[in-house]
């Protein structure tokens, strides 16, 4: 298969997905507790009576379940994910405004996350049973059992709180006004502690997952096969175990990225990040039901995103894919 | 003539925990140049670990405890680390068994040979590349230029041993220490290796230590032969002398397992069919989906053959011959795509699922890997008796007969409370064979039932093969890549080749006076076997 | 097996560890018997300052100490329950799917999929958040976002060992396939099953104290998550109040990692060791 070929048939795979998650979040809305419109209009008495009669109708309420759905999802594919009462814009356009914020947060904790767990995961393996090893191999455990959350407030304590080093609040410094570097340096250090904080998790897992796939390999035939030819120890481990090992690793982390994409509402929400995140966290106080529903929409494409991008990537490295026909 | 390496006095331990305390035992032997010494035995008997010492290549916690290996006059065990790596690959070269796992998968194949260049720092790129051309081209793999660029998924098991003894040969290195390097390849690829490495001994002068379980093997290629077991030398010497007047029992009885020129006499064989299989087909697609077009392999393409009431057939072939598949399908664990499998007046073939696990008993199967056709939580009694009570026994007849079994098949009754693990791979294929009785069945196929078992183990239950055939009159149809094997059980040999039944006669028939071009081949191949040989004694 | 599990000291380590959270959990009616509720003093007491608080007083005057031995109740509730639920749901759709294969291979595992390819953590948030926040509701939403790893797993494991030969002896035997599936197949793919159940009553404590976090845990339960996220707004004055909770709840999720990690290289003595002859 080729790589357009590929990339034709996940796109594919990625619309019915999607669509099947309207469809799951239409029949979300009718398991919920409670009138549908009401649920739509979201609760707290953000809608009247009038408002609630014109959702009826603009969602067959009315009609046949099908009908409904069918109207959903329509509404779906032409990317009108309802409207926000609370917000008194559509959810659409909430979503929009806040995804740049949370794409430039969970992609960077992921590249972070993933560089630093190979890292990390290559040089314990390289030092297995050292007591350097013993050293990485604890953090990661500890940090691997570590709520994200609560260490993102930990963090916020010591370097915002008592030393003063980073900002642990919002996106930028508000009210400055920077602009050019100044301002891509000011996002950057407000960067610094969500990014760390969402991605330390993950480093511990990848870096276990890093150093479990080196030890094997470096257990296979032709890694013997290689020292037989004479080369050094650190030329086998770079050319030979390396790939070899990162493959599996980087198949699990686009696998990881829904947890990491998950993880971030918890770190938005410490951090006041501008994000999709905040504003699920927003929408629940409020029982802002279409809002948090789309944003589980726009999460789930997210990830796929992330599967997609990683699947290329291991087509591209692994020669055994695409050759095979 | 000057030795290339000596070995004085080796002796390697074990970790603490192993089965004995030292993996090899004062081992001393020569390797001249431009000789080829064989290394004997079974698996266990340390015929590896004396390689992979010389190669600095021992397991963790297994360590050379005393003597020396002198090459070029220095002591190679000794030798600080950066030392033994520039000799690795240069002076002393080894190739593995295990052709489709000893390559990197992700690295092409020039670029795996020119690796041995660069680790020894010789040569520009461009001068490693024609040389491994040069490499390529000499160990006699098609389409040199193809070929560097392939990744090893793409070549065969074949090819893949000559594109290790390329990285081998890349330096021209004084030893070369092959480790069973043919076990893994089917015998026609088997005959090709062992003659490319014949050649290039020939041609380079190099020594070569070559390890083995095969006696046959020895016949073809070796100059000097020792025999090792348990980590001890027991016999050596030139391989004539080995060969043809072994003075150590166990020698001897390696040697027994191989029957070269002992063909058994022919029986008389009962009219009576015990399986009738007629116009039998089965085949396999693979892909089909979107992207991907449609493979099709006739594993099984119109074969008839029958088995006689009390009669052994044996099924040979080369792997990918439809062996297998021919009697997994004569078991209905495979369902045919057309024909008939008769046997005591009924079609398997036709049954449906539900009548046929009524009437599975029928033929029963014997397999190929004593570590996987043991469940390992359940023990042996119901291993043995779940078959017989499903079919309605009742509980006490069946565990009644099922000690009886054990008895039979040379293990006594106690194994019947036992676990599988706590058997030897030999014991588990004679419970293989105990369970299949236990059905009493028409017919027993035995899948390469003796392919995974040390020689001397293989013979042991071949013994036991042969006595259950006179005394129950069993049928079997015994399927099996060694025609040495099934030389000295079957009473009539029937061989396929890529799905199709190519010959089939008495086995005195098909070894001394074979009719097709193919069989002759594979006869050919078999190593250390000349079969008319002793046979057309001149007159 | 037992016995290279008892000379893993990181197992022992988390076993101490996890009985020490089991036994608290179950004496906290003993030991608090006002409850995790009752306002006992004045608020924002640091930890130390009044005799018989060790652990201080959160914003409303409560004793942090029983809220935490409260919470222990919680987690481990709601960690064992929803990791049951997971495996009930995992287990046979994972075997059914290995063993059979062709199309219900095929259908369960596009069912699977889609499960995995959903952030698990937004769904748990979006099911409680429709269906109220209650132990029952968080238990099985997180049952719901935990099971597709587990339905993997078999599926994997049932098809090794669908392929061994004993399963071929098996269907010789004439034994049906639901007894093949359950009586030969099933019992061989048991010690990886426990391995990862270990490390999701591990997963399932974070999530439940992730939602918890965010407001979206049972009003009627004390739980670690909940302690936290009551205490953000002060952490600059209250520190301890966010503190001790979250190490409550590393302790315990070490406690089962660990004990998950014993049990894997129990089960798999080849991996951890190497180097033998």
């Amino acid at each position: 298969m080729t790589i357009f070929a590929v990339v034709v048939s996940r796109l594919s795979k990625a619309i019915l997905t999607l669509l099947a998650i309207a469809i799951l979040n239409f029949f979300l809305i009718h398991a919920a507790p409670g009138d549908p419109a009401v649920v739509l209009a979201g609760e707290a008495g953000a809608a009247d009576e009038q408002m609630i009669e014109q959702l009826r109708e603009r969602f067959g309420l009315d009609q046949p379940l099908y009908v409904q759905l069918g109207k959903y999802v329509a509404g779906i594919v032409q990317l009108d994910l309802g409207y926000s009462f609370r917000q008194g814009a559509p959810v659409a356009e909430l979503i929009a405004d806040r995804l740049p914020a949370t794409l430039l947060l969970t992609l960077t904790a992921f590249v972070v996350s993933l560089v630093l767990g190979i890292a990390f995961g290559v040089a314990a393996a390289a030092r297995v049973g050292k007591p350097s090893d013993t050293v990485l191999t604890t953090m990661a455990l500890l940090f691997y059992a570590t709520p994200l959350y609560w260490l993102a407030l930990m963090a916020v304590l010591v370097f915002s709180v008592w030393f003063g080093w980073l900002p642990g609040f919002g996106y930028e410094t508000v009210g400055a006004n920077y602009t050019g570097l100044e301002r891509v340096l000011d996002i950057g250090s407000h960067l610094i502690l969500p990014a760390l904080t969402l991605g330390l998790f993950f480093t511990a897992v990848y870096m276990r997952m890093a150093r479990a796939s080196m030890l094997e390999v470096s257990q296979l035939d032709f890694v013997k096969t290689a020292k037989a030819k004479g080369l050094s120890d650190a030329v086998i481990r770079r050319r030979h175990i390396l790939r070899n090992a990162i493959l599996p690793v980087v198949t699990l982390a686009g696998l990881q990225a829904g947890q990491l994409v998950g993880g971030a509402v918890l770190t938005e929400t410490v951090f006041a990040w501008p994000g999709i995140g905040r504003l699920m966290f927003e929408s629940l106080a409020a029982r802002d039901y279409n809002t948090i529903l789309g944003v589980f929409l726009v999460s789930a494409a997210m990830v796929i995103l992330f599967n997609i991008v990683t699947d290329i990537v291991y087509r591209i490295v692994d020669p055994r894919i695409g050759a095979r026909s | 003539m000057s030795a290339t390496l000596t070995i004085e006095r080796l002796t390697i331990g074990l970790p603490e925990g192993a089965d004995r305390p030292f993996a090899v035992e004062n081992v001393s032997f020569d390797i001249d140049k431009g000789q080829i010494l064989c290394v004997v035995g079974e698996s266990g008997s340390g015929k590896s670990m004396t390689a992979n010492a010389l190669m600095g290549l021992l397991p963790q916690g297994v360590e050379v405890k005393s003597g020396r290996a002198m090459f070029e006059a220095r002591d190679v065990l000794r030798l600080p680390e950066v030392e033994k790596q520039a000799l690795r690959g240069a002076q002393i070269a080894m190739i593995f068994q295990e052709p489709m796992t000893a390559l990197n998968p992700l690295m092409r194949i020039g670029d795996q040979i020119s690796e041995v260049f660069a680790a020894h720092g010789l040569y520009t790129q461009s001068e490693r590349r024609k040389r491994a051309l040069d490499l390529v081209r000499e160990v006699g793999l098609p389409d040199p230029e193809k070929i560097i660029r392939a990744y090893p998924f793409q070549l065969s098991g074949g090819q893949r041993q000559r594109a290790m003894i390329a990285m081998a040969l890349a330096l021209e290195p004084k030893l070369l220490i092959a480790d069973e390097p043919t076990t893994a390849l089917d015998v026609t690829t088997q005959a090709q290796i062992l003659k490319l490495i014949l050649d290039l001994r020939k041609k380079r002068g190099m020594a070569v230590m070559f390890i083995t379980h095969d006696f046959g093997v020895v016949a073809e290629i070796a100059d000097q032969v020792i025999v090792m077991r348990e980590g001890k030398v027991v016999e050596r010497g030139d391989a004539a002398s080995v060969l043809d007047n072994p003075q150590h029992d166990y020698t001897k009885r390696l040697l027994d397992a191989i029957p070269t020129g002992k063909l058994p006499e022919a029986r008389e064989l009962s009219d009576t069919p015990a399986l009738e299989i007629k116009n039998l087909r089965k085949t396999f697609r693979t892909g089909g989906g979107l992207f991907k077009p449609v493979r099709e392999v006739h594993a099984v393409d119109d074969v008839s053959l029958t088995v006689s009431r009390g009669e052994v057939l044996g099924l040979v072939g080369e792997s990918g011959s439809g062996k297998s598949t021919l009697g997994r399908t004569a078991v209905r664990l495979v369902t045919p795509d057309g024909g008939h499998v008769m046997v005591g007046g009924v079609d398997l073939a036709a049954l449906t699922e539900e009548e046929l696990r009524r009437q599975r008993n029928k033929v029963q199967m014997v397999f190929q890997d004593p570590y996987a056709s043991l469940n390992p939580r359940q023990r042996i009694m119901s291993a043995l008796t779940d078959g017989p009570i499903n079919r309605g026994v009742p509980k006490e007849k069946a565990q009644a007969k099922a000690k009886e079994l054990l008895e039979i098949v040379g293990l006594g009754p106690d194994a019947a409370m036992r676990y599988p693990h706590e058997f030897s791979g030999g014991q588990r294929q004679r419970i293989g064979i105990a369970r299949a009785l236990a059905m009493e069945p028409e017919l027993i196929i035995a899948d390469e039932a003796v392919s995974a078992l040390d020689v001397s183990i293989q013979a042991q239950v071949l013994d036991l093969l042969r006595d259950l055939r006179e005394r129950l009159s069993l049928s079997i149809l015994f399927i099996t890549h060694d025609l040495r094997v099934a030389a000295q059980l079957c009473d009539r040999i029937a061989v396929m080749q890529k799905g199709k039944l190519v010959e089939i006669g008495r086995v005195d028939e098909i070894f001394l006076s074979p009719k097709q071009e193919y069989t002759r081949q594979l006869l050919a191949a078999v190593p250390g076997a000349d079969w008319a040989q002793t046979e057309e004694v001149p007159a | 097996m037992w016995k290279r599990f008892r000379s893993n000291m990181g197992a022992m380590i988390g076993v101490v560890l996890l009985l020490s959270v089991i036994v608290i959990a179950m004496i906290a009616p003993l030991i608090f018997s006002d409850g995790p509720w009752q306002m006992v003093q004045r608020p924002f007491l640091a930890p130390f300052a009044v005799d018989g608080l060790p652990l201080g007083t959160d914003t409303l005057g409560r004793n942090v100490a029983a809220q935490l031995a409260y919470g222990a109740r919680v987690s481990l509730l709601v960690g064992l329950v929803s990791t049951v639920v997971a495996l009930l749901i995992g287990v046979p759709l994972g075997a059914l799917a290995g063993f059979y294969g062709g199309y219900v291979d095929e259908g369960a595992m596009r069912f699977t999929e889609f499960f995995q390819t959903i952030p698990n953590f937004a769904l748990a948030i979006v099911l409680v958040a429709i269906f109220e926040p209650t132990l029952t509701s968080i238990t099985i939403a997180i049952a719901i976002v935990s099971w597709p790893p587990v339905a993997r797993l078999v599926r994997a494991e049932v098809m090794s060992v669908r392929t061994r030969e004993f399963v071929d002896a098996a269907r010789l035997a004439g034994l049906s396939k639901p007894r093949i599936l359950i009586q030969q197949v099933l019992p061989n793919t048991v010690s990886p099953i426990i391995v990862m159940a270990s490390l999701m009553v591990a997963t399932a404590i974070l999530l439940e104290s992730s939602l918890s976090f965010l407001g979206l845990g049972d009003p009627n339960s004390m739980s670690w998550g909940y302690m936290i996220g009551a205490a953000r707004t002060v952490i600059r004055t209250s520190w301890w109040l966010s503190f001790f909770p979250g190490i409550a709840i590393v302790i315990t999720v070490l406690a089962l990692n660990l004990i998950g990690e014993g049990l894997n290289d129990a089960f798999n003595p080849h991996l951890s060791r190497k180097g033998k002859a």
